[in-house]
């Protein structure tokens, strides 16, 4: 960052980072919430960057798209004339890329790719992998373009939060293995921007325990390295149905006959027990928000998106984020 | 799945899936139904488990051998629970150790390279578990194996993890990328021995000298190890080819993990491995089939303009979320069943809770043996 730079509309007072990193146990939505917040942060017509980088193709799959290539592409439009580009970073080919901007290459780069080599080095050291690919979301998030940002700001759809001490502490793991040369530089200063406040990790978590276990051990984690956490995102949410948490059966066979349904002993029964088991369901999630709470973060709540995932649930997911309801 | 625990000629259970789809819950309810009902000797390999199923299993700490399950329900069938938890890095200790003498063990041990692969390299811990797997099926203690597998981001993992490790510590790279000039051989293309020199000063430029001097120490220390991993994955994947060995897919009916389960499914195919069926975990179902989720939502609406019956109308209003997660959940799971109709698919409904104790693991297994 230079201290001439202009900032083209200031950041979202909610989101001030200008690289959201976005990780989670798997399953818990990852990819689909930071799929919503590069839309969130779209708004207002900005440019906003979708990144992976484990070569899963998640994004593509979210948008209904084909294989994304290691190029940044637009995904999607905001009706205000915002954009979101998605790209999915790809360690060999950033590799390339690097030793590109030191040595020319050429077709020695290409042949060495066709012969695995790259992937020979990026394998070796799971550390040089790492931050070839953060270097190159740092380098998209302050990438600028006639002094201005080409991106407002840069959503990772990150590794999970069982990796994503490892991958987000670059310096650690290549320290121990290039003690000197121009890895070790890139290193730091990756891992300088990763502590700053242009960063923010945000964690996504179900109201189930596995995952709030996780999200309580990765920002312990993420703490202890000094790499800034952002908000807690509890996803998959549901409206808060008997909320005096008491129901009982001769009350639902009224209730059905006032609203003309059924009241045989099965209907009764059986939506007795439904009724029950959410509320042993919420008790539990109950425990686990407090859990959540006693983090002592910023937390977000989605809800479950009951029509699946279509842009229409990413724009709702995306106007709760930025709490526009 | 009484069926296959009741098979003696059923000698391990692989449950794999992507993660976070209950792949080790299951593996455990298996385990203790094996020993409790049908008398096995069984022994669990987990690989992450919640602390609270751990400690319930009593694996309270991590010593990488297995341990006797204590207070289950076996007397009467005479079976036996054991439970472990790998310790990936233990486990390549181990090899190493088996492998080399105690000098050149120390060697790789201190080696900074060893230090990473070990402990970081994106395969070590699906290679790890299946050389865990080997070991504990060549003690021959136990007639029933059940192995729960890494939460690795793609079910293939586990498959292809092993084999790239073992071709990666055969050392061809390593060697060609220590000796440019003589590796390249008369049968390679100038350009690429070219090539590998000047990668081999770039690497050097880059990561520094120190670096190929390391790298220089771990593939000597490693030398005498070179074919005897890649001997051993190829052993433990003739097991697994093996009849003696089922696979189970574990899967939750959401789209991404369904969608890895019928890759995963085709794959073993190819493979020619036994497939046993698919374990469709948290499956919600309704008992009121009678009313629709519509009529549900509309009476529940009703209801609250007339005012007085709001818990019913909550009621309604559960039971019309849980209609409708059903139809979605069944749509999903039809993805697999349309593209394997003859692998056998058994439904766990979900638990209210979270299972964390043996009481739960056997609910699992009861809902598991539901034909």
């Amino acid at each position: 960052m230079r201290a001439n730079e202009q900032v083209p509309g200031q950041v979202n007072p909610a989101w001030p980072a200008r690289l959201h990193v976005v990780t989670g146990k798997g399953g818990t939505g990852k990819t689909t919430v930071a799929a919503a917040l590069a839309l969130a942060l779209a708004a207002g017509g900005h440019r906003t960057l979708l990144a992976e980088v484990e070569g899963r193709q998640g994004i593509a799959e979210l948008f209904g798209l084909g294989p994304l290539p290691y190029e940044e592409r637009k995904v999607a439009g905001t009706a205000d004339g915002g954009e979101v580009r998605a790209l999915a970073v790809d360690p060999e080919l950033a590799l390339l890329e690097y030793l590109d901007m030191f040595y020319r290459l050429g077709a020695a780069g290409r042949a060495l790719r066709k012969f695995g080599a790259i992937d020979f080095a990026t394998t070796i050291a799971p550390g040089l992998r790492d931050v070839l690919l953060t270097g190159k979301v740092k380098e998209a998030t302050t990438r600028t373009a006639e002094r201005r940002r080409v991106y407002h700001a840069v959503v990772l759809d990150a590794p999970p939060t069982g990796r994503i001490g490892r991958f987000l502490n670059v310096t650690a793991e290549t320290a121990r293995l290039a003690k000197v040369g121009p890895i070790k530089t890139q290193s730091e200063n990756v891992a300088a921007f990763l502590r700053s406040p242009m960063t923010s990790v945000h964690v996504v978590t179900l109201l189930e325990e596995m995952p709030v276990q996780e999200t309580v051990d990765a920002i312990a984690d993420l703490d202890g390295l000094g790499i800034p956490v952002g908000k807690v995102i509890v996803n998959g949410t549901r409206p808060p149905l008997l909320a005096d948490a008491k129901v009982n059966q001769a009350e639902l066979r009224r209730g059905l006959a006032a609203a003309g349904l059924p009241t045989d002993r099965a209907t009764v029964a059986g939506l007795y027990d439904e009724a029950k088991a959410h509320l042993t369901r919420r008790e539990l999630e109950e425990s686990l928000r407090v859990e959540l709470a006693e983090l002592d973060r910023p937390i977000v709540e989605l809800p479950t998106l009951t029509s699946g995932v279509d842009r229409a649930g990413l724009d709702t997911l995306a106007a709760d984020l930025l709490g526009t309801h | 799945m009484d069926r296959i625990l009741a098979d003696r000629g059923v000698r391990i259970i692989v449950c794999c899936g992507s993660g976070g789809v209950g792949k080790t819950t299951t593996a455990a309810a298996i385990a203790l139904r094996a020993a409790e009902r049908h008398g096995r000797r069984t022994v669990v390999l987990t690989i992450d488990p919640a602390r609270r199923l751990a400690q319930s299993l009593g694996l309270t700490e991590l010593d990488n051998t297995p341990r006797q399950v204590k207070g289950i329900d076996a007397e009467e069938s005479g079976g036996e629970l054991h439970a472990m938890m790998l310790d990936m890095k233990r486990t390549f200790d181990e090899v190493v150790l088996a492998h080399t003498d105690p000098a050149r063990a120390t060697e790789i041990f201190a080696n900074p390279f060893y230090q990473a692969m070990s402990s970081t390299f994106s395969g070590t811990q699906e290679y790890m578990a299946m050389e865990k797997l080997g070991q504990l099926h060549a003690r021959g203690e136990w007639d029933l194996i059940v192995v729960d597998t890494p939460p690795s981001r793609s079910a293939l993992d586990f498959l292809d993890a092993p084999a790239r490790l073992s071709r990666f510590l055969d050392g061809r790279m390593l060697r060609l990328l220590l000796a440019p000039a003589r590796a390249g051989g008369r049968s390679m293309f100038s350009l690429v021995t070219a090539s590998l020199g000047m990668f081999s000063r770039v690497v050097q430029k880059v990561l520094g000298a120190q670096l190929l001097t390391d790298l220089g120490g771990f593939v000597a220390a490693l030398d005498s190890m070179f074919g005897g991993f890649r001997q051993r994955a190829e052993q433990t994947y003739r097991i697994l080819q093996a009849r003696e060995t089922a696979f189970l897919l574990v899967a939750a009916p959401e789209p991404d993990a369904v969608r890895e389960a019928a890759y995963f499914a085709k794959r073993l195919g190819e493979e020619r491995m036994p497939l046993a069926g698919l374990v469709l975990n948290r499956v919600h179902r309704t008992t009121v089939e009678g009313l629709s989720a519509e009529q549900s939502l509309a009476a529940a609406d009703e209801l609250d303009r007339a005012g007085g019956n709001e818990a019913t109308a909550d009621a309604l209003r559960i039971h019309a979320a849980l209609a409708e997660q059903a139809v979605r959940e069944q749509r999903v799971a039809a993805v697999f069943t349309d593209a394997h109709p003859s692998v056998p698919t058994v439904e766990v409904a979900a638990q209210p809770a979270d299972v964390h104790d043996v009481d739960g693991l056997r609910t699992v297994g009861d809902a598991l043996s539901r034909p």
